[in-house]
Protein backbone atom coordinates (compact mmCIF):
# COMPACT_ATOMS: atom_id res chain seq x y z
CA UNK A 1 0.00 0.00 0.00
CA UNK A 2 1.18 3.21 -1.00
CA UNK A 3 0.31 7.03 0.61
CA UNK A 4 1.10 9.99 -1.36
CA UNK A 5 0.86 12.77 0.96
CA UNK A 6 1.78 16.32 1.48
CA UNK A 7 2.04 18.28 4.77
CA UNK A 8 -1.76 19.14 4.71
CA UNK A 9 -2.13 15.54 4.15
CA UNK A 10 -0.59 13.58 6.53
CA UNK A 11 -1.75 16.91 9.53
CA UNK A 12 -5.27 16.21 8.19
CA UNK A 13 -4.87 12.13 8.29
CA UNK A 14 -3.31 12.89 12.24
CA UNK A 15 -5.77 15.31 13.21
CA UNK A 16 -8.73 12.83 12.15
CA UNK A 17 -6.97 9.29 13.41
CA UNK A 18 -8.01 7.78 16.85
CA UNK A 19 -5.94 8.06 19.42
CA UNK A 20 -6.56 4.28 20.18
CA UNK A 21 -4.57 3.80 16.82
CA UNK A 22 -2.11 6.57 16.90
CA UNK A 23 -0.74 5.89 20.14
CA UNK A 24 0.24 1.85 19.60
CA UNK A 25 1.80 3.06 16.04
CA UNK A 26 3.80 5.98 17.86
CA UNK A 27 4.71 4.12 20.41
CA UNK A 28 5.79 1.26 18.27
CA UNK A 29 8.23 3.69 16.16
CA UNK A 30 10.25 4.02 19.62
CA UNK A 31 11.71 7.38 18.89
CA UNK A 32 11.88 10.13 21.42
CA UNK A 33 13.30 13.28 20.41
CA UNK A 34 14.42 15.84 22.23
CA UNK A 35 12.39 18.81 21.56
CA UNK A 36 11.27 22.46 23.50
CA UNK A 37 7.51 23.45 23.32
CA UNK A 38 6.79 26.39 21.21
CA UNK A 39 3.24 26.89 22.45
CA UNK A 40 2.41 24.12 24.95
CA UNK A 41 -0.95 21.60 24.11
CA UNK A 42 -3.88 23.43 24.75
CA UNK A 43 -7.74 22.54 24.31
CA UNK A 44 -9.69 24.78 22.16
CA UNK A 45 -12.84 25.21 19.82
CA UNK A 46 -13.52 26.48 16.10
CA UNK A 47 -16.59 27.57 14.86
CA UNK A 48 -17.57 25.15 12.08
CA UNK A 49 -19.48 26.89 9.42
CA UNK A 50 -22.37 25.88 7.01
CA UNK A 51 -23.65 26.90 3.84
CA UNK A 52 -27.08 27.91 3.52
CA UNK A 53 -28.86 25.73 1.13
CA UNK A 54 -25.27 23.89 0.94
CA UNK A 55 -23.79 25.68 -1.67
CA UNK A 56 -24.98 29.68 -0.59
CA UNK A 57 -23.80 31.80 2.25
CA UNK A 58 -21.83 30.93 4.88
CA UNK A 59 -23.41 30.95 8.56
CA UNK A 60 -22.22 29.17 11.85
CA UNK A 61 -23.49 26.07 12.67
CA UNK A 62 -21.22 24.99 15.81
CA UNK A 63 -18.09 24.76 18.06
CA UNK A 64 -15.77 21.71 18.13
CA UNK A 65 -12.78 20.76 19.82
CA UNK A 66 -9.75 20.60 18.70
CA UNK A 67 -5.82 20.81 20.39
CA UNK A 68 -3.16 22.09 19.05
CA UNK A 69 0.56 22.84 20.22
CA UNK A 70 3.63 23.74 18.56
CA UNK A 71 7.39 21.75 19.12
CA UNK A 72 11.11 22.45 18.07
CA UNK A 73 13.25 19.78 17.45
CA UNK A 74 16.89 20.41 18.51
CA UNK A 75 17.23 20.21 15.03
CA UNK A 76 15.59 23.08 14.87
CA UNK A 77 12.44 21.49 12.57
CA UNK A 78 9.36 22.80 13.91
CA UNK A 79 6.17 20.03 14.45
CA UNK A 80 2.64 21.62 14.51
CA UNK A 81 -0.20 19.70 16.08
CA UNK A 82 -4.18 20.20 15.68
CA UNK A 83 -5.88 17.32 16.18
CA UNK A 84 -9.75 16.59 16.87
CA UNK A 85 -11.08 16.65 20.52
CA UNK A 86 -9.44 17.37 23.80
CA UNK A 87 -6.14 15.01 24.17
CA UNK A 88 -3.26 16.75 24.84
CA UNK A 89 -1.14 13.80 24.25
CA UNK A 90 -2.23 13.33 20.75
CA UNK A 91 -1.41 16.34 19.59
CA UNK A 92 1.77 16.00 21.29
CA UNK A 93 2.34 12.86 19.23
CA UNK A 94 0.86 14.76 16.08
CA UNK A 95 3.34 17.79 16.10
CA UNK A 96 5.95 15.17 16.54
CA UNK A 97 5.34 13.13 13.56
CA UNK A 98 4.94 16.42 11.55
CA UNK A 99 8.46 17.14 12.62
CA UNK A 100 9.85 13.95 11.73
CA UNK A 101 8.32 13.64 8.47
CA UNK A 102 10.40 16.94 7.10
CA UNK A 103 13.65 15.26 7.99
CA UNK A 104 15.78 12.31 7.55
CA UNK A 105 13.21 10.12 9.03
CA UNK A 106 10.66 10.71 7.29
CA UNK A 107 10.34 7.54 5.28
CA UNK A 108 10.41 5.35 8.22
CA UNK A 109 7.48 7.95 10.04
CA UNK A 110 5.32 7.57 7.20
CA UNK A 111 6.04 3.65 6.10
CA UNK A 112 5.22 2.94 10.25
CA UNK A 113 3.12 5.76 11.20
CA UNK A 114 0.96 7.49 8.34
CA UNK A 115 0.28 4.39 6.14
CA UNK A 116 -1.22 2.32 8.51
CA UNK A 117 -3.61 5.49 9.66
CA UNK A 118 -4.75 5.88 6.15
CA UNK A 119 -5.14 2.19 5.26
CA UNK A 120 -7.19 2.24 8.67
CA UNK A 121 -9.39 5.27 7.55
CA UNK A 122 -9.92 4.17 4.65
CA UNK A 123 -10.64 0.36 6.04
CA UNK A 124 -13.11 2.79 8.09
CA UNK A 125 -14.67 4.49 5.53
CA UNK A 126 -15.15 1.91 3.00
CA UNK A 127 -16.89 -0.38 5.70
CA UNK A 128 -19.60 2.39 6.49
CA UNK A 129 -20.34 3.08 2.62
CA UNK A 130 -20.42 -0.78 2.29
CA UNK A 131 -23.17 -1.52 4.83
CA UNK A 132 -24.63 2.08 3.50
CA UNK A 133 -24.63 0.39 -0.22
CA UNK A 134 -26.38 -2.70 1.24
CA UNK A 135 -29.63 -0.11 2.46
CA UNK A 136 -30.14 1.17 -1.44
CA UNK A 137 -33.77 0.49 -2.68
CA UNK A 138 -33.51 -1.00 -5.71
CA UNK A 139 -37.02 0.33 -7.19
CA UNK A 140 -39.36 -2.09 -9.10
CA UNK A 141 -42.59 -1.32 -11.27
CA UNK A 142 -45.41 -4.25 -10.95
CA UNK A 143 -47.01 -5.33 -14.05
CA UNK A 144 -50.09 -3.35 -14.85
CA UNK A 145 -53.50 -4.90 -15.93
CA UNK A 146 -53.26 -2.67 -18.71
CA UNK A 147 -49.91 -3.76 -20.82
CA UNK A 148 -51.58 -7.09 -21.08
CA UNK B 1 -36.23 46.33 50.29
CA UNK B 2 -33.63 43.75 49.85
CA UNK B 3 -32.71 41.86 52.35
CA UNK B 4 -29.55 39.90 51.64
CA UNK B 5 -29.75 36.08 53.65
CA UNK B 6 -27.44 33.39 54.49
CA UNK B 7 -27.95 30.05 55.68
CA UNK B 8 -28.83 26.62 53.89
CA UNK B 9 -25.52 25.48 53.34
CA UNK B 10 -25.47 22.18 54.82
CA UNK B 11 -28.79 21.56 53.56
CA UNK B 12 -27.29 22.40 49.66
CA UNK B 13 -24.52 20.46 50.61
CA UNK B 14 -26.39 17.07 51.89
CA UNK B 15 -28.94 17.55 49.06
CA UNK B 16 -26.03 17.96 46.34
CA UNK B 17 -24.71 14.18 48.03
CA UNK B 18 -27.92 12.41 47.59
CA UNK B 19 -28.26 13.28 43.83
CA UNK B 20 -25.19 11.63 43.35
CA UNK B 21 -26.50 8.86 45.32
CA UNK B 22 -29.10 8.68 43.11
CA UNK B 23 -27.71 9.58 40.31
CA UNK B 24 -25.99 6.37 40.88
CA UNK B 25 -28.84 4.15 41.29
CA UNK B 26 -29.22 0.70 42.91
CA UNK B 27 -25.15 -0.52 43.69
CA UNK B 28 -26.29 -4.02 42.34
CA UNK B 29 -27.16 -2.63 39.20
CA UNK B 30 -23.45 -1.98 37.11
CA UNK B 31 -22.68 1.47 36.93
CA UNK B 32 -23.17 3.19 33.69
CA UNK B 33 -19.60 4.35 31.62
CA UNK B 34 -19.21 7.50 29.50
CA UNK B 35 -18.33 5.56 26.34
CA UNK B 36 -21.44 3.14 27.10
CA UNK B 37 -23.54 6.02 26.65
CA UNK B 38 -21.58 7.48 23.49
CA UNK B 39 -21.38 4.21 21.73
CA UNK B 40 -25.30 3.42 22.86
CA UNK B 41 -27.36 6.32 23.44
CA UNK B 42 -26.10 8.05 20.20
CA UNK B 43 -28.87 10.01 19.59
CA UNK B 44 -28.75 11.36 22.85
CA UNK B 45 -25.22 12.33 22.07
CA UNK B 46 -26.51 13.98 19.04
CA UNK B 47 -29.13 16.18 20.75
CA UNK B 48 -26.44 17.72 23.37
CA UNK B 49 -23.73 18.25 21.13
CA UNK B 50 -26.46 19.84 18.66
CA UNK B 51 -27.98 22.01 21.40
CA UNK B 52 -24.92 22.71 23.16
CA UNK B 53 -23.69 24.18 20.11
CA UNK B 54 -20.42 22.03 20.62
CA UNK B 55 -19.08 18.88 18.69
CA UNK B 56 -17.74 16.33 21.51
CA UNK B 57 -19.29 13.46 22.08
CA UNK B 58 -17.23 12.34 24.76
CA UNK B 59 -18.50 15.63 26.38
CA UNK B 60 -21.98 15.24 25.35
CA UNK B 61 -22.02 11.69 26.91
CA UNK B 62 -20.50 12.99 30.26
CA UNK B 63 -22.97 15.30 30.47
CA UNK B 64 -25.93 12.94 30.04
CA UNK B 65 -24.49 10.93 33.03
CA UNK B 66 -24.10 13.61 35.12
CA UNK B 67 -27.40 15.01 34.09
CA UNK B 68 -29.03 11.91 34.83
CA UNK B 69 -30.53 11.91 31.44
CA UNK B 70 -32.25 15.30 31.76
CA UNK B 71 -31.45 16.69 27.98
CA UNK B 72 -31.90 19.98 29.00
CA UNK B 73 -29.50 19.73 31.72
CA UNK B 74 -26.74 18.40 29.86
CA UNK B 75 -26.79 21.07 26.85
CA UNK B 76 -26.68 23.09 29.94
CA UNK B 77 -23.96 21.74 31.16
CA UNK B 78 -21.97 21.37 27.35
CA UNK B 79 -22.78 25.48 27.25
CA UNK B 80 -21.10 26.25 30.38
CA UNK B 81 -18.16 24.37 29.69
CA UNK B 82 -18.14 25.49 25.90
CA UNK B 83 -17.63 28.97 27.35
CA UNK B 84 -13.95 28.43 28.87
CA UNK B 85 -12.48 26.95 25.51
CA UNK B 86 -10.61 29.38 24.27
CA UNK B 87 -11.59 29.80 20.42
CA UNK B 88 -8.52 29.09 17.55
CA UNK B 89 -10.83 30.49 14.96
CA UNK B 90 -13.57 29.39 12.48
CA UNK B 91 -13.36 26.40 9.71
CA UNK B 92 -14.05 26.71 6.13
CA UNK B 93 -17.53 26.74 5.31
CA UNK B 94 -18.11 22.55 5.04
CA UNK B 95 -19.12 20.39 1.84
CA UNK B 96 -21.67 18.50 2.72
CA UNK B 97 -21.82 17.68 -1.77
CA UNK B 98 -18.68 15.59 -0.49
CA UNK B 99 -20.03 13.88 2.48
CA UNK B 100 -20.01 10.36 2.91
CA UNK B 101 -23.46 9.60 3.12
CA UNK B 102 -24.81 6.76 5.70
CA UNK B 103 -28.15 7.61 4.28
CA UNK B 104 -29.77 10.03 1.59
CA UNK B 105 -33.31 9.86 0.79
CA UNK B 106 -35.44 12.20 -1.33
CA UNK B 107 -39.24 12.44 -1.38
CA UNK B 108 -39.28 14.00 -4.44
CA UNK B 109 -36.97 11.95 -6.68
CA UNK B 110 -36.89 8.12 -7.36
CA UNK B 111 -33.92 7.50 -9.51
CA UNK B 112 -31.97 10.31 -8.19
CA UNK B 113 -28.23 10.00 -9.26
CA UNK B 114 -26.73 8.23 -5.89
CA UNK B 115 -30.00 6.35 -5.14
CA UNK B 116 -31.76 6.06 -2.21
CA UNK B 117 -29.74 4.74 1.00
CA UNK B 118 -31.96 4.25 3.55
CA UNK B 119 -29.11 3.97 6.41
CA UNK B 120 -29.40 3.18 10.43
CA UNK B 121 -32.82 4.32 10.02
CA UNK B 122 -36.51 3.79 12.31
CA UNK B 123 -38.24 4.26 9.62
CA UNK B 124 -40.15 1.45 8.48
CA UNK B 125 -39.86 -0.25 11.98
CA UNK B 126 -43.35 -1.15 13.68
CA UNK B 127 -42.44 0.58 16.95
CA UNK B 128 -43.24 -2.48 18.60
CA UNK B 129 -40.82 -3.03 21.95
CA UNK B 130 -38.32 -5.42 21.28
CA UNK B 131 -38.18 -7.40 24.26
CA UNK B 132 -34.94 -8.92 22.69
CA UNK B 133 -32.98 -5.94 23.90
CA UNK B 134 -34.17 -6.55 27.28
CA UNK B 135 -31.36 -9.35 27.24
CA UNK B 136 -27.84 -9.62 26.06
CA UNK B 137 -27.26 -10.91 23.05
CA UNK B 138 -25.41 -10.53 19.84
CA UNK B 139 -26.04 -8.62 17.07
CA UNK B 140 -25.56 -9.86 13.51
CA UNK B 141 -23.83 -8.02 11.05
CA UNK B 142 -25.10 -5.15 8.65
CA UNK B 143 -25.46 -6.58 5.23
CA UNK B 144 -23.14 -5.07 2.88
CA UNK B 145 -23.10 -3.68 -0.97
CA UNK B 146 -21.03 -1.93 -3.25
CA UNK B 147 -20.57 1.57 -2.85
CA UNK B 148 -20.40 3.67 -5.66
CA UNK B 149 -17.26 5.96 -5.62
CA UNK B 150 -18.06 9.47 -6.89
CA UNK B 151 -19.76 11.63 -3.95
CA UNK B 152 -23.38 11.55 -4.09
CA UNK B 153 -24.62 15.12 -5.47
CA UNK B 154 -27.66 17.43 -4.30
CA UNK B 155 -30.90 16.61 -5.27
CA UNK B 156 -31.24 20.65 -5.72
CA UNK B 157 -28.65 20.63 -8.33
CA UNK B 158 -30.97 19.27 -10.47
CA UNK B 159 -33.51 21.25 -10.35
CA UNK B 160 -31.47 24.06 -10.20
CA UNK B 161 -30.17 22.83 -13.90
CA UNK B 162 -33.34 23.49 -15.21
CA UNK B 163 -33.66 27.06 -13.12
CA UNK B 164 -36.97 25.66 -11.33
CA UNK B 165 -35.22 26.43 -8.19
CA UNK B 166 -34.06 29.61 -6.58
CA UNK B 167 -30.92 29.95 -6.75
CA UNK B 168 -28.95 30.00 -3.35
CA UNK B 169 -26.61 33.30 -4.49
CA UNK B 170 -23.02 32.56 -3.59
CA UNK B 171 -21.15 34.27 -0.75
CA UNK B 172 -18.54 34.63 1.32
CA UNK B 173 -19.87 36.87 3.85
CA UNK B 174 -18.49 36.97 7.72
CA UNK B 175 -21.86 35.67 9.16
CA UNK B 176 -22.63 36.69 12.71
CA UNK B 177 -22.30 34.95 15.18
CA UNK B 178 -24.77 34.73 18.19
CA UNK B 179 -22.10 33.40 20.85
CA UNK B 180 -20.16 36.93 20.30
CA UNK B 181 -22.92 39.43 19.90
CA UNK B 182 -26.48 39.76 20.99
CA UNK B 183 -29.17 38.96 18.65
CA UNK B 184 -30.40 42.23 16.95
CA UNK B 185 -33.73 41.93 15.04
CA UNK B 186 -34.05 42.59 12.43
CA UNK B 187 -31.95 39.51 12.12
CA UNK B 188 -30.50 37.56 8.69
CA UNK B 189 -30.63 34.19 7.51
CA UNK B 190 -27.72 33.33 8.69
CA UNK B 191 -27.85 34.31 12.48
CA UNK B 192 -31.99 32.44 12.18
CA UNK B 193 -29.99 29.34 11.07
CA UNK B 194 -27.25 29.42 13.74
CA UNK B 195 -30.09 30.13 16.27
CA UNK B 196 -32.33 27.52 14.71
CA UNK B 197 -29.76 24.38 14.73
CA UNK B 198 -28.76 25.35 18.18
CA UNK B 199 -32.84 25.49 19.42
CA UNK B 200 -34.73 23.37 21.43
CA UNK B 201 -35.59 20.72 19.34
CA UNK B 202 -39.23 20.19 20.74
CA UNK B 203 -39.82 23.94 20.14
CA UNK B 204 -38.02 24.08 16.44
CA UNK B 205 -40.46 21.10 15.84
CA UNK B 206 -43.83 22.45 16.72
CA UNK B 207 -43.03 25.48 15.15
CA UNK B 208 -42.38 23.64 11.56
CA UNK B 209 -45.61 21.28 12.90
CA UNK B 210 -47.73 24.32 12.92
CA UNK B 211 -46.71 25.83 9.22
CA UNK B 212 -47.73 22.12 7.93
CA UNK B 213 -50.99 22.34 10.22
CA UNK B 214 -51.45 25.73 7.83
CA UNK B 215 -50.22 28.71 9.96
CA UNK B 216 -47.98 30.34 7.22
CA UNK B 217 -48.52 28.54 4.16
CA UNK B 218 -45.71 26.39 3.21
CA UNK B 219 -46.00 23.12 2.61
CA UNK B 220 -42.76 21.67 1.99
CA UNK B 221 -41.48 18.59 -0.19
CA UNK B 222 -38.01 16.79 1.46
CA UNK B 223 -35.63 17.15 -1.60
CA UNK B 224 -33.26 15.52 0.51
CA UNK B 225 -32.15 14.21 3.56
CA UNK B 226 -28.29 13.23 4.08
CA UNK B 227 -26.66 11.83 6.75
CA UNK B 228 -22.87 11.32 7.08
CA UNK B 229 -19.15 12.43 8.02
CA UNK B 230 -17.46 15.75 6.29
CA UNK B 231 -14.01 17.09 6.75
CA UNK B 232 -13.76 20.10 8.77
CA UNK B 233 -11.29 22.55 7.09
CA UNK B 234 -9.68 25.09 9.03
CA UNK B 235 -7.21 27.70 7.49
CA UNK B 236 -3.78 27.61 9.65
CA UNK B 237 -1.91 30.89 10.10
CA UNK B 238 1.44 29.44 11.31
CA UNK B 239 1.31 27.14 8.14
CA UNK B 240 -0.80 29.63 5.95
CA UNK B 241 -2.45 26.99 4.21
CA UNK B 242 -5.77 25.09 6.02
CA UNK B 243 -6.07 21.36 6.63
CA UNK B 244 -8.45 18.99 8.03
CA UNK B 245 -8.69 19.32 11.81
CA UNK B 246 -11.45 16.88 12.17
CA UNK B 247 -14.46 15.33 10.98
CA UNK B 248 -17.96 15.31 12.02
CA UNK B 249 -21.48 14.19 11.30
CA UNK B 250 -23.90 16.13 10.19
CA UNK B 251 -27.36 15.85 8.81
CA UNK B 252 -28.72 18.11 6.07
CA UNK B 253 -32.29 18.66 4.97
CA UNK B 254 -33.46 20.56 1.73
CA UNK B 255 -36.91 21.56 1.24
CA UNK B 256 -38.53 22.13 -2.05
CA UNK B 257 -41.57 24.44 -1.27
CA UNK B 258 -43.62 25.92 -4.09
CA UNK B 259 -43.52 29.58 -4.96
CA UNK B 260 -46.30 31.19 -7.36
CA UNK B 261 -43.86 34.20 -8.03
CA UNK B 262 -43.65 38.00 -7.51
CA UNK B 263 -43.10 41.23 -9.02
CA UNK B 264 -39.54 39.72 -9.45
CA UNK B 265 -39.48 36.35 -9.75
CA UNK B 266 -40.92 33.77 -11.72
CA UNK B 267 -43.08 31.11 -10.45
CA UNK B 268 -40.42 28.55 -9.20
CA UNK B 269 -39.69 26.51 -6.33
CA UNK B 270 -37.81 27.95 -3.21
CA UNK B 271 -35.42 26.26 -0.36
CA UNK B 272 -35.93 25.73 3.20
CA UNK B 273 -32.47 24.44 5.00
CA UNK B 274 -31.74 22.56 7.99
CA UNK B 275 -28.25 21.53 8.86
CA UNK B 276 -27.42 20.04 12.89
CA UNK B 277 -25.08 18.10 14.34
CA UNK B 278 -25.51 14.48 14.29
CA UNK B 279 -27.68 12.30 13.19
CA UNK B 280 -30.44 14.34 14.08
CA UNK B 281 -32.60 14.29 11.21
CA UNK B 282 -36.11 15.12 13.08
CA UNK B 283 -34.19 18.22 14.02
CA UNK B 284 -33.05 19.01 10.37
CA UNK B 285 -36.28 18.60 8.91
CA UNK B 286 -37.66 20.98 11.53
CA UNK B 287 -35.15 23.45 10.82
CA UNK B 288 -35.28 23.53 7.32
CA UNK B 289 -39.19 24.13 7.65
CA UNK B 290 -38.79 27.15 9.90
CA UNK B 291 -36.22 28.38 7.91
CA UNK B 292 -38.39 28.51 4.96
CA UNK B 293 -41.57 30.04 6.64
CA UNK B 294 -38.76 32.63 8.20
CA UNK B 295 -37.80 34.03 4.65
CA UNK B 296 -41.45 35.43 3.78
CA UNK B 297 -39.93 39.00 3.96
CA UNK B 298 -37.18 38.44 1.61
CA UNK B 299 -39.64 36.38 -1.00
CA UNK B 300 -42.38 39.39 -0.82
CA UNK B 301 -44.93 36.26 0.79
CA UNK B 302 -48.18 37.30 2.45
CA UNK B 303 -47.82 37.89 6.37
CA UNK B 304 -50.59 35.45 7.56
CA UNK B 305 -49.39 36.40 11.49
CA UNK B 306 -48.35 33.29 11.65
CA UNK B 307 -45.84 32.20 14.97
CA UNK B 308 -43.24 30.67 12.90
CA UNK B 309 -43.13 33.60 10.62
CA UNK B 310 -42.42 35.70 13.72
CA UNK B 311 -38.63 36.02 13.35
CA UNK B 312 -38.80 37.45 16.80
CA UNK B 313 -40.80 35.04 18.39
CA UNK B 314 -38.86 31.93 17.00
CA UNK B 315 -35.55 33.29 18.11
CA UNK B 316 -36.24 35.08 21.44
CA UNK B 317 -38.00 31.30 22.35
CA UNK B 318 -36.00 28.58 20.57
CA UNK B 319 -33.41 28.58 23.20
CA UNK B 320 -34.26 25.91 25.96
CA UNK B 321 -31.28 27.31 27.87
CA UNK B 322 -32.21 30.86 28.05
CA UNK B 323 -36.28 29.38 28.79
CA UNK B 324 -35.53 27.02 31.45
CA UNK B 325 -32.79 29.55 33.36
CA UNK B 326 -35.53 32.08 32.98
CA UNK B 327 -38.48 29.11 33.76
CA UNK B 328 -36.61 27.54 36.73
CA UNK B 329 -35.32 30.74 38.72
CA UNK B 330 -38.63 31.19 39.58
CA UNK B 331 -38.83 28.33 41.95
CA UNK B 332 -35.40 29.81 43.86
CA UNK B 333 -36.40 31.85 46.90
CA UNK B 334 -38.76 34.70 46.17
CA UNK B 335 -39.44 35.25 49.77
CA UNK B 336 -38.99 39.32 50.06
CA UNK B 337 -40.74 39.55 46.77
CA UNK B 338 -43.92 37.84 47.86
CA UNK B 339 -44.02 39.75 51.10
CA UNK B 340 -44.34 42.59 49.43
CA UNK B 341 -46.95 41.26 46.89
CA UNK B 342 -49.17 39.72 50.36
CA UNK B 343 -49.01 42.72 51.78
CA UNK B 344 -50.69 44.41 48.91
CA UNK B 345 -53.66 41.93 48.27
CA UNK B 346 -54.18 42.30 52.03
CA UNK B 347 -54.24 46.40 51.81
CA UNK B 348 -56.61 45.46 48.10
CA UNK B 349 -58.67 43.30 50.19
CA UNK B 350 -59.09 46.46 53.21
CA UNK B 351 -59.90 48.71 50.61
CA UNK B 352 -62.44 46.37 48.51
CA UNK B 353 -64.30 45.12 51.43
CA UNK B 354 -64.56 48.27 53.26
CA UNK B 355 -65.92 49.99 50.06
CA UNK B 356 -67.95 46.67 49.82
CA UNK B 357 -69.43 46.92 53.48
CA UNK B 358 -68.60 50.24 55.36
CA UNK B 359 -69.45 48.55 58.87
CA UNK B 360 -67.74 44.65 58.90
CA UNK B 361 -64.05 45.80 57.09
CA UNK B 362 -62.96 45.68 61.07
CA UNK B 363 -63.29 41.94 61.64
CA UNK B 364 -61.63 41.14 58.79
CA UNK B 365 -58.62 43.16 59.43
CA UNK B 366 -58.23 41.00 62.70
CA UNK B 367 -58.75 37.35 60.68
CA UNK B 368 -55.97 37.83 58.47
CA UNK B 369 -53.42 39.21 60.56
CA UNK B 370 -53.46 36.00 62.82
CA UNK B 371 -52.62 33.99 59.13
CA UNK B 372 -48.79 33.05 59.10
CA UNK B 373 -46.63 35.33 57.42
CA UNK B 374 -44.43 34.22 54.57
CA UNK B 375 -41.10 33.41 56.20
CA UNK B 376 -37.47 34.55 55.49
Amino acid sequence: MTVELDRRGWMSLLAKAPMAELAPLWRALNMSPEFQWLRAPEVGATMVRGRMGGTGAPFNLGEMTITRCSLQLDDGVVGHGYVQGRDKEKARMAALVDALMQGEMADRVCRDVLVPLAGAFRDAKAERAAKAAATKVDFFTMVRGEDK
Amino acid sequence: MYVAVKGGERAIDNAHAWLAEERRGDLDVAELSVAQIREQLRLAVNRVMGEGSLYDPDLAALAIKQARGDMIEAIFLIRAYRTTLPRFGHSEPVDTGAMACDRRVSATFKDAPGGQILGPTFDYTHRLLDFKLAAEGDVPEAAVGTPRAEPTPHITEFLNQEGLIQAEPESEATPGDLTREPLELPSNRPLRLQALTRGDEGFVLSMAYSTQRGYARNHAFVGELRIGKVAVEMDIPELGFAIEVGEIELTECETVNQFQGSKTEPPQFTRGYGLVFGQSERKAISMALVDRALRWKELGEDDMSAPAQDEEFVLYHSDNIQATGFLEHIKLPHYVDFQSELELIRKLRREAEAAAQPGDAKSRDDASATSPEAAE
